[in-house]
């Protein structure tokens, strides 16, 4: 869509960063600072990050969601973001996509997370059309009853933010550092991570989904490409107030010893 | 029978000074609580207050999971965030009504966060507060406003 005709429409404005393999805990400090120090609508997309990570949600309690002696001894690093949601092991092969947004530039969406999920659904069905299985289905974004993409949710007064996790392809290994949570979908039917999960790959071209995804958001969004370097004129002074953290290895290690 | 129903339900409501909207899916609101823009209620008690979640946040938002709590003896502000409910994979910030010092909060909320979704007014509360300035809750909405205002909001979606 060219710029005159996005503006005839009077679509709002959205600032699109383009990363590859930044590491998540910058990421995701970056999309905390944004959200809450920026008026900006932004789409972020991470093409993968730097070494695999566990991030769990804002809730996460390691002793429950996690096998602590392995990740511990391979100092997998843990991560509590500032968004609700489950636990997912992240890496390389992870595609990352962020949509903060003002309600106001979204006015048919409430601030509320069923109303920004069913929104969000939407918009990937236009990314998916034609694939057969796709669906927002409890809250998970899945291939019929298999999920590959993990999203969370955090909606302060005017704005939100949507991100999803992807799993454009995981390591099964990995996957044995997660426990299973005990809140699960209905769907999931106490499968076990290996069978209630499936790979992006297997449905979609990589770089068709980053462009079907940007394709799509434009169709709601003036897209304009921020360089992540530009970022800080965007910004009002760096917030300090960052709830997304690593946890220490001395965290990790009390969580074990008081489940004994 | 619905008529009959939406007239009985309003003679309890009265007796109860509870202010019902009738609208297709209405929610609570108390009379004698104060409301602000962002569906947060605030009891006035002399120089203190206690704080919550609207029975309308807390049906939009879905089952609430988690709730994370100010230290008691932080400051809060009108309008600023001071903690967050979990529902739904989002964390939904609570903002204050009113400003002032944290006095108290709700622990009962760490082991049964569920509270906030079903008792939003009672045992659901949130934080107690010393006010600093008795003069903001002149900025909030009474009962009325409030429910015109959901009624409004849910309206335009």
């Amino acid at each position: 869509m060219s710029l005159s005709r996005a503006k005839d429409l009077g679509l709002p404005l959205m600032n699109l960063v383009r990363l590859k393999g930044i590491p998540i805990l910058e990421q995701l400090h970056l999309e905390e600072r944004l959200l809450r120090t920026s008026s900006h609508n932004w789409c972020i997309v991470n093409d993968g990050t730097n070494v695999p990570t566990i991030v769990m949600g804002m809730s996460g309690k390691p002793a429950q969601l996690l096998e602590l002696g392995p990740v511990m001894e391979d100092r997998v690093p843990v991560i509590k973001r500032f968004t609700g949601g489950g636990t997912v092991i992240v890496d390389k092969s992870t595609l990352f996509v962020s949509l903060i947004c003002n309600k106001d530039d979204v006015p048919n969406v409430q601030p509320y997370p069923r109303s920004v999920m069913a929104w969000s659904g939407s918009l990937y069905g236009e990314v998916f059309k034609g694939i057969n299985g796709f669906q927002l289905r409890e809250n998970d974004y899945v291939f019929g009853d298999r999920k590959f993409g993990g999203n969370a949710q955090s909606i302060i007064r005017n704005r939100w933010i949507h991100h999803t996790s992807f799993l454009w392809d995981y390591n099964v290994r990995n996957m044995g550092y997660l426990k299973l949570p005990s809140r699960v979908p209905q769907y999931r039917l106490e499968r076990d991570h290996t069978d209630f999960v499936c790979r992006m790959k297997d449905y979609i071209e990589r770089s068709d989904f980053v462009e079907k995804t940007i394709k799509a958001v434009g169709n709601q969004f003036t897209l304009k490409q921020v360089n992540l370097k530009d970022i800080d004129s965007y910004t009002e002074a760096e917030n300090n107030l960052k709830t997304t953290r690593l946890l220490t290895l001395e965290e990790l290690e009390k969580a074990m010893a008081d489940t004994s | 029978m619905a008529l009959t129903l939406m007239l009985a339900s309003s003679r309890i409501a009265s007796h109860l000074r509870i202010s019902l909207s009738h609208r297709a899916f209405s929610s609570v609101v108390l009379k004698d609580l104060k409301y602000a823009d962002s569906h947060e209620w605030v009891k006035i008690e002399g120089n203190k207050a206690t704080v919550g979640i609207t029975d309308h946040a807390q049906e939009h938002l879905g089952d609430v999971v988690y709730v994370e709590l100010p230290d008691v003896g932080r400051s809060v502000s009108q309008g600023e965030s001071f903690g967050a409910v979990e529902s739904v994979k989002a964390t939904s910030d609570i903002n204050s009504p009113i400003s002032g010092k944290v006095l108290q909060v709700n622990k009962d909320l760490s082991e049964s966060p569920a509270l906030v979704t079903s008792s939003p007014y009672e045992e659901g509360w949130i934080i107690k507060v010393e006010l600093s300035d008795a003069g903001e809750v002149k900025k909030l909405m009474d009962s009325d406003k409030y429910s015109k205002f959901c009624e409004e909001e849910d309206a335009k979606h």
